[in-house]
C-alpha cells in the first residue's frame, strides 16, 4: 500500500455509520426554513376547511342553520352529520374498537366538537362564515368526574350503544362503561397481601395532559374525479395506516391513494390517529373536486385532537419488613372521554400498562382497568411515551417510594433490594412480559456515584433540621426514579391496528456508482432519520452515510410500514434496515467473490468491502461491488443490488434508566426550582450519541412540563380550561432545567444491531423523578403522596395543609 | 382564528386620531402594540369596524425630564423603556418591572400607553403606575385632561378614559434619588400574567421610611393602590411587626380571581408575599 | 361583507422591495407566507406565546401572527430565508444550530433562529442566562433549550473571532 491509501481508521470515520455524532442532514433545509410541512404546501384550486363546534360539553344538536354563512362569496359548501351520512361517513372507527362522530350526529359529547365543516376560498372567508352559522342545542347534564361515571343516575353518554352491553374488549357492566382489562394471578396476589408484613395503598392519579407539536394536526385532500385518484398531505406520524383506513372507509381501492407526510413539525403521539378533520377534508375535496386544505389551531388541537393520561391508579404493594416485595395490586380507572379513541395496539385496551411491576422482581402480581366514557374530548394518546407506559412507570416508581416511607427505608436501596438481577434476564413478569436484558445494580449504582447520592441526602437532613428550627423556608427533595420501559411495537403475536400487524420496513437500493435511496415505513417527526437510518446502513455496507438518502412519508414509493411512535422505530425499522443491508451484504460477497476469482468463504469484510482472508491487499470496495453488481454480475446472478426487508419483531424491547432529580421548594410560595437532573439511558446500542442526547434533552422537558403543570382540565360545566399556550404549560428556555445525561450499555439480545430505542424513556422516568422529588422533600413533614402537577399553588396548598406556614 | 374584517387608519397627528375615533365612535378602537388587541380580534371577541393605528403619530413618541417629572409618550414600547438611560438612571424600576412584561417580541411592540390603557387586571405597568403616583394625559375632542393612575381603573376593562380619548402620555414624579423600589411578580412562566406582583417605592432616612408606595398588580379586577399599606409603612423602621401588619392590610384589599394560576386564597397570599419580599429588596436599595 | 377596500402596502422582505394590495386584516404571517410565498415562518399558536412566526422588522423580532400586514408598511423585514450568507453558506447561527444539534423537528428553527439574530445584534457575547431570556418567546418542543443555547453560544464565538470548544453530546 502506498502512503495515499487512507488506514483502516480513516476509512471507518468516512463512513459515520453507528456511534458516530453525525451532524443531520435535515438541518440543511430546517436552518434555511426550506423544511416543507402539510401548511406550506398550496394546489391550484385549493380550499379551506373549518369547523363550527361546539360551546357545550353534552347537548343535543337540534338544529344547524347554515343560510346565511352560505350568502357569503367565496364560501363553497357547509357539510353536516346528515351530508356525512350520505357516504357512510358520519361516524368512523377508532383504533380502540369504538366508533366516534366524524361530525355531531344529533348531540354533542365534549366542548369543541366537530359540529359543522365550513369549506370556502380561503381560511378568512371560512372563519367568516363560522361566525353566521346558527346552530341550536338542548343542553344535558354533564359528565366531568370519571369516578362518577358509572353510579347509577350517570346520564347516558353514549345513546348508539344502549343496551350493547358486549363492547370491544368484553362485557360492559354501565352504560357508559367501556372495559375491563385484567392480567395477573389475583388469587395468589390476594394471598401475598393476606401474608404480607407491610403493606401500601395509595390511589395515585396521572392527570390530562396532551402531546402539543408545535406543528398541529393539518392535511391536505385533493380527489382527482378523473382518475378516481385520491391524494392526502397531511401531518401523520403513520401514512400507510393512514392510507389503508382511507381506504377502508371510502372505498376508494388503496392503489389509489396517495398518502404523503411531508415534514412533520413533531407529533409526540398526537399525529397517530385519525380525526375529523381528514376525513372531512376527504369528503370535501370529492364533493367539491377541488383540494381542500384543514389547519387545526391551537385552541382545537389542545381542546379536541387527542389528550394524554387521565389515569387514576389504586396501587397497593406487600412486603417483607426488610423491603422484599411480594405482590403487586392495580386497580386504573381510565377516563376515556366521550368516545374510546385510544391510540392502543388494537388487542390491548389498556396498552402495555402491565408493565407495572417495572424494575422488580414481584413474584405476583394483579391488574385490573376499567374505561369509562366522560364528556370530554377522546383520546389516550402515548404522549411520548409507548402506550400507557409512563402511566405504569409513574404508578409503580411512586408506589415504591411510598413503600419506602412507610418502611423507613431509602428509595435508592429499596429499589437496588428488589430490582430484576442480571442474570435473571431473560426475564418472565408476574404480568406477562418478558424483558430482554437489563443490568440494573449496575446502573443504578454508576448514578448514585455521579450525583453522591448519600452526600444529598445528608444535606437533605441537615436542611430539614435547619427548616424545623425555623432557619429557612427552603426544602429540598431528591427524587428517584428507576423505569423499565417497554417499546417496540410488535410481534404480530400480539401486536396489530385494526388488523395490521405491527412488522415495520425498508428497503435500500444501490445504484451502479455506489450511492443509495433507503425508503422506510417509519416516519419521523424530528427524531433525525435521514441522518440516523443512513448510519446503520453505512455500517453495515460499508458505503459513507453521505452518500446515502434516506426518504419516508410516501406511501406511494416507501414499503409499508406501521410508523413512528412508541418508540418503536429503531426496534422494528432498524432491525429491517440491518436486515435488508445484509442481505445486499450477502449478494455483493459473491459478486466480490466473482471479481476476485475466489469463493465466496475465502472472503472476509472489512469496514467498507470484501477483502480476501489473509491478504487484506486483495479486496473490493462496496462501490466497486456496485458497479459491477450492474454491470458485470457473475454468471447466473441477476444484475442490481437492491433489497426489501420486511420484520416482524420476535419480542419488545425494554430500555431502562436510573433518573435523578434534586430540587429545592420555598414553601412561601410553592415555587420548586430544579437545581440538578441527572439522567443515565440504557437504550442498549447507540447509533448515534448526539441524538441520543438531544432525544433526552426534549422528553426531559416535556416530562419537567407535564409533572410540574401541564394539564388539561376542566370545570364542572365541562368547560375546557386553559385551552392556549397561556395557560396550557410549556416551559420556555427560562423555566427549563438544565440536563445531564449518562449512559450503560446493555445490547438488546433479539434485535440485529443491539438497540433499544430511547426517544421516551425521558418522558416515561422524567415524570416520576419530578413527582418523587415534591413527594420526597415534603415526606419529613408526614405527607404521603401528593397528586400531580405540581405547580406552584398546589404545592403551596400542601405545605400549608402540612402546617409549615405556621 | 381570523380577525374580522375592519377599516384601517392611520393617523399622522392626535388631532387626526381623535376625530376619527370622534366620528366611528363605539366601532372605532385605537390600536397601538396590538398584543392585547389583537388576540382578541383573532377570537373575534373584539370587532372594531375601524381600526386606528397610532404608530405613525410622533407626538407619542419619546420621552423627556421636565421639571420634577418625567414624560412618557403613549407609544413608548416597553422595549425602549427597558433601554432608556433617562429611566435607568431616575426610574430604575420601570426597566425592572417592564423586563418582567411577556416576552421580548412582545416589548417590542408594547407599548405603555396601551399597556396602561386598555384595562387588563393582568397587565403590570397599571399597578406600578399606581405605586409612583403617575398621572395619564388624555386627548380628546374637548383638549386634554389628565386623570391619576390612582383614580384611573374602574373594572376590568373599565377605566375613565371615554371611548372618543386616547392616552398620549405618562407623567411621572421623579422619585428622589437613593431611593429604593422593587418589583415582585410571582408568575407560571415568562409571558404570563401575575399570579400576583407587588410594586414598592420606598425612601429611607437613616433606618426610619420617609415615605413609602405600595401597589398590586392582578390580584383584582383593577390595579391596587395599597393606600393603608403604605400609610402603615410609612415612618416605620420596617419592623418585623409593621410588615406584617402591612402585609395583612394588603392583602385585605385583594379579591382575586380563581384561575389556572391558582385559587383566590392563593392569590392573596401571594401579593402579601411579594409585597414582603418587594419591601426587603427595596429597603435594602434604599439604604445602598 | 368584503366590500372593504384593499389597501397597498410596500415593504422591503429579505432585501427586496415587494408592493401588494391587501385586506386591511390580513396578518403579517399569511402576507408571507401565502403572498409571498416565504413558509420558514411557521404558525404554531396564533396567540403570540410560541414565536415559531418570528421574523425581524426594522430590526426587531416580531411575531408576525399579532401583527397586520399594514402595520408593517414601508418596513425592512428579514425572515429566515434571508438569514443565510450572501454566498449562499450557512451563517453562523444556522451553522451553529446544525454543529449544536439544536433542533430536531425543525418547526421552531425558523423563528429562533431570526429571534437568536436579533438578540446578537443588541447583544454581541451573551451569557447563558442572557440567552436563555432573549429567546424565552420562543417554545420548543424537541429540544429542551440545551442545544440552542449552546448553538447561540457557537455562533457568537464564531462572530467574535473566537472557536467555540463546548461540543453537543
Amino acid at each position: 500500500m502506498n502512503d495515499m491509501t487512507p488506514s483502516r481508521e480513516q476509512r471507518e470515520a468516512a463512513l459515520e455509520g453507528m456511534g458516530c455524532k453525525r451532524k443531520r442532514v435535515e438541518d440543511i433545509r430546517f436552518t434555511q426554513g426550506k423544511g416543507k410541512y402539510v401548511d406550506d404546501i398550496k394546489m391550484p384550486g385549493m380550499l379551506h376547511g373549518d369547523f363550527v363546534r361546539s360551546p357545550y360539553a353534552h347537548a343535543k344538536v337540534t338544529k344547524i342553520d347554515a343560510t346565511e354563512a352560505l350568502k357569503i362569496p367565496g364560501v363553497i359548501a357547509v357539510l353536516t352529520a346528515e351530508d356525512l351520512k350520505g357516504v357512510n361517513l358520519a361516524w368512523m372507527p377508532t383504533l380502540a374498537g369504538d366508533v366516534q362522530m366524524v361530525l355531531a350526529d344529533g348531540k354533542v359529547l365534549y366542548q369543541n366538537q366537530e359540529v359543522a365543516f365550513v369549506v370556502a376560498e380561503d381560511r378568512y372567508i371560512a372563519d367568516d362564515a363560522i361566525q353566521l352559522i346558527e346552530v341550536e342545542y338542548e343542553e344535558l347534564p354533564v359528565l366531568v368526574d370519571p369516578f362518577k361515571s358509572m353510579d347509577p343516575d350517570a346520564p347516558v353518554l353514549r345513546p348508539d350503544l344502549e343496551g350493547k352491553m358486549e363492547g370491544a374488549h368484553g362485557p360492559r357492566k354501565h352504560h357508559n362503561h367501556i372495559f375491563n382489562w385484567s392480567v395477573g394471578d389475583e388469587d395468589a396476589t390476594d394471598k401475598a397481601f393476606a401474608e404480607a408484613e407491610v403493606t401500601v395503598k395509595e390511589m395515585i392519579s396521572y392527570h390530562r395532559t396532551h402531546p402539543s407539536p408545535l406543528e398541529t394536526c393539518q392535511c391536505l385532500a385533493s380527489m382527482d374525479k378523473v382518475n378516481g385518484e385520491l391524494t392526502l398531505y397531511g401531518t401523520f406520524q403513520a401514512p400507510h395506516v393512514i392510507r389503508t383506513v382511507a381506504s377502508l372507509l371510502s372505498t376508494i381501492p388503496e392503489h389509489k391513494i396517495h398518502v404523503i407526510a411531508p415534514d412533520v413539525g413533531g407529533g409526540f403521539g398526537n399525529k397517530v390517529g385519525a380525526y375529523p378533520g381528514y376525513i372531512c377534508s376527504i369528503v370535501a375535496s370529492i364533493v367539491t373536486g377541488q383540494p381542500v386544505k384543514w389547519v387545526e389551531d391551537r385552541m382545537e388541537n389542545l381542546s379536541t385532537t387527542s389528550f394524554a393520561r387521565d389515569y387514576h391508579m389504586t396501587t397497593e404493594i406487600a412486603a417483607k419488613k426488610d423491603g422484599t416485595v411480594t405482590g403487586l395490586k392495580v386497580h386504573v380507572l381510565g377516563d376515556h372521554g366521550g368516545f374510546d379513541a385510544c391510540a392502543d395496539p388494537s388487542k390491548w385496551p389498556a396498552g402495555f400498562f402491565n408493565i407495572v411491576t417495572g424494575s422488580y422482581d414481584f413474584p405476583v402480581a394483579h391488574l385490573s382497568v376499567d374505561g369509562v366514557y366522560t364528556n370530554k374530548a377522546p383520546g389516550g394518546v402515548a404522549y411520548r411515551c409507548s402506550f400507557r407506559v409512563t402511566e405504569a412507570a409513574y404508578c409503580i416508581e411512586r408506589g415504591m417510594d411510598v413503600l419506602a416511607q412507610k418502611l423507613g427505608m431509602d428509595p435508592a436501596d429499596l429499589r437496588l433490594k428488589n430490582f430484576i438481577k442480571a442474570e435473571q434476564f431473560p426475564y418472565n413478569s408476574a404480568l406477562g412480559w418478558e424483558y430482554d436484558s437489563g443490568d440494573y445494580h449496575t446502573a443504578m449504582h454508576k448514578a448514585m456515584d455521579a450525583i453522591d447520592y448519600r452526600g444529598l441526602r445528608e444535606e437533605q437532613k441537615a436542611k430539614q433540621e435547619a427548616f424545623k428550627r425555623g432557619e429557612t423556608r427552603e426544602i429540598m427533595g431528591i427524587g428517584v426514579c428507576f423505569f423499565t420501559e417497554i417499546v417496540g411495537a410488535g410481534p404480530s403475536k400480539n401486536c396489530d391496528i385494526l388488523g395490521v400487524a405491527m412488522f415495520d420496513s425498508a428497503e435500500i437500493r444501490i445504484h451502479p456508482t455506489g450511492s443509495v435511496i433507503s425508503r422506510m415505513g417509519s416516519k419521523s417527526q424530528g427524531q433525525g432519520h435521514e441522518t440516523t437510518w443512513a448510519q446503520i446502513i453505512a455500517t453495515e455496507i460499508g458505503i459513507p452515510a453521505a452518500d446515502i438518502m434516506v426518504e419516508e412519508g410516501d406511501t406511494d414509493t416507501a414499503p409499508y410500514g406501521l410508523g413512528t411512535y412508541g418508540s418503536r422505530s429503531t426496534p422494528v425499522a432498524g432491525a429491517a434496515i440491518a436486515l435488508a443491508a445484509r442481505k445486499i451484504r450477502a449478494k455483493a460477497q459473491m459478486i466480490a467473490a466473482h471479481m476476485l476469482e475466489v469463493s465466496e468463504f475465502d472472503l472476509e469484510w472489512d469496514i467498507d468491502g470484501f477483502q480476501v482472508k489473509g491478504n487484506p491487499e486483495a479486496r473490493k470496495s462496496m462501490k466497486e461491488i456496485a458497479w459491477a453488481a450492474y454491470n458485470a454480475p457473475p454468471p447466473g446472478i441477476e444484475p442490481g443490488l437492491e433489497a426489501v426487508s420486511y420484520y416482524d419483531p420476535p419480542n419488545m424491547t425494554y430500555p431502562f434508566g436510573a433518573y435523578f432529580c434534586v430540587m429545592d421548594i420555598d414553601v412561601d410560595t410553592g415555587v420548586a426550582k430544579t437545581r440538578r437532573f441527572y439522567a443515565l439511558d440504557d437504550c442498549g446500542t447507540r447509533i448515534n450519541p448526539m441524538i441520543i442526547e438531544g432525544q433526552v434533552h426534549g422528553g426531559l422537558t416535556e416530562a419537567f412540563a407535564i409533572a410540574m403543570g401541564q394539564e388539561i382540565s376542566y370545570d364542572e360545566m365541562g368547560n375546557v380550561m386553559g385551552a392556549s399556550f397561556m395557560d396550557f404549560f410549556l416551559p420556555t428556555a427560562v423555566e427549563t432545567p438544565h440536563w445531564e445525561t449518562d449512559h450503560t450499555v446493555t445490547p438488546s439480545p433479539h434485535h440485529p444491531i443491539g438497540a433499544k430505542g430511547v426517544g421516551e424513556s425521558p418522558n416515561v422516568g422524567g415524570v416520576p423523578a419530578f413527582s418523587n422529588a415534591v413527594n420526597d422533600a415534603f415526606g419529613f413533614l408526614g405527607s404521603t403522596h401528593i397528586q400531580m402537577p405540581h405547580d406552584a399553588w398546589r404545592v403551596w396548598q400542601v405545605a400549608k395543609n402540612l402546617g409549615a406556614h405556621g | 382564528m381570523i380577525p374580522g374584517e375592519f377599516i384601517y387608519h392611520r393617523p399622522s397627528s392626535v388631532a387626526e386620531a381623535v376625530s376619527l375615533l370622534v366620528s366611528h365612535g363605539d366601532e372605532a378602537r385605537p390600536l397601538a402594540g396590538g398584543h392585547s388587541l389583537i388576540p382578541m380580534m383573532k377570537l373575534r371577541m373584539a370587532a372594531p369596524e375601524h381600526l386606528i393605528d397610532l404608530s405613525g403619530v410622533a407626538d407619542l413618541k419619546g420621552m423627556q425630564e421636565v421639571g420634577d417629572t418625567i414624560v412618557i409618550g403613549a407609544m413608548t414600547t416597553q422595549h425602549e423603556l427597558v433601554n432608556s438611560d433617562l429611566l435607568i438612571a431616575k426610574l430604575p424600576i420601570i426597566r425592572e418591572t417592564s423586563l418582567m412584561i411577556a416576552d421580548p417580541q412582545i416589548r417590542y411592540m408594547g407599548t405603555i400607553g396601551g399597556n396602561v390603557a386598555n384595562g387588563d387586571p393582568g397587565n403590570d405597568l397599571p399597578g406600578l403606575m399606581q405605586c409612583l403616583n403617575a398621572v395619564y394625559v388624555l386627548a380628546g375632542p374637548d383638549g386634554e385632561r389628565e386623570v391619576a393612575a390612582r383614580d384611573f381603573y374602574e373594572a376590568a376593562y373599565f377605566t375613565a378614559l371615554a371611548p372618543e380619548e386616547l392616552v398620549t402620555a405618562v407623567k411621572i414624579p421623579t422619585p428622589p434619588a437613593g431611593h429604593g423600589f422593587a418589583y415582585e411578580k410571582l408568575k407560571r412562566k415568562v409571558g404570563d400574567y401575575a399570579t400576583a406582583a407587588a410594586a414598592v417605592l420606598v425612601t429611607m432616612s437613616g433606618d426610619t421610611v420617609s415615605s413609602c408606595s405600595v401597589a398590586l398588580t392582578n390580584v383584582a379586577d383593577t390595579p391596587l393602590y395599597a393606600a393603608q399599606a403604605s400609610e402603615i409603612l410609612n415612618g416605620s423602621t420596617l419592623d418585623a411587626d409593621t410588615v406584617t401588619r402591612a402585609v395583612a392590610a394588603a392583602e385585605a384589599i385583594t379579591m382575586p380571581a380563581a384561575d389556572g394560576r391558582g385559587p383566590a386564597e392563593y392569590r392573596t397570599k401571594m401579593a402579601g408575599v411579594m409585597l414582603e419580599r418587594a419591601l426587603a429588596r427595596a429597603a435594602e436599595r434604599a439604604k445602598g | 361583507m368584503s366590500e372593504i377596500e384593499q389597501i397597498p402596502v410596500t415593504m422591503t422582505v429579505n432585501g427586496k422591495k415587494v408592493q401588494r394590495f391587501v385586506e386591511p386584516r390580513t396578518l403579517l404571517i399569511h402576507f408571507l407566507r401565502e403572498d409571498l410565498n416565504l413558509t420558514g415562518p411557521h404558525i404554531g399558536c396564533e396567540t403570540s406565546h410560541c414565536g415559531a412566526c418570528t421574523v425581524d422588522m426594522n430590526g426587531m423580532s416580531v411575531k408576525s401572527c399579532t401583527l397586520f400586514a399594514a402595520q408593517a408598511n414601508n418596513a425592512e423585514l428579514t425572515t429566515i430565508e434571508g438569514m443565510a450568507n450572501a454566498d449562499g453558506t450557512l451563517s453562523a447561527l444556522q451553522e451553529g444550530f446544525r454543529q449544536m444539534h439544536g433542533l430536531q423537528c425543525g418547526f421552531c428553527t425558523p423563528g429562533m433562529i431570526t429571534r437568536a439574530h436579533t438578540l446578537l445584534q443588541e447583544n454581541p457575547d451573551p451569557t447563558e442566562e442572557e440567552i436563555r431570556f432573549g429567546i424565552a418567546g420562543n417554545l420548543c418542543r424537541c429540544t429542551g433549550y440545551q442545544n440552542i443555547v449552546k448553538a447561540i453560544q457557537y455562533a457568537a464565538a464564531k462572530l467574535n473571532g473566537r472557536d467555540y470548544q463546548e461540543a453537543a453530546e
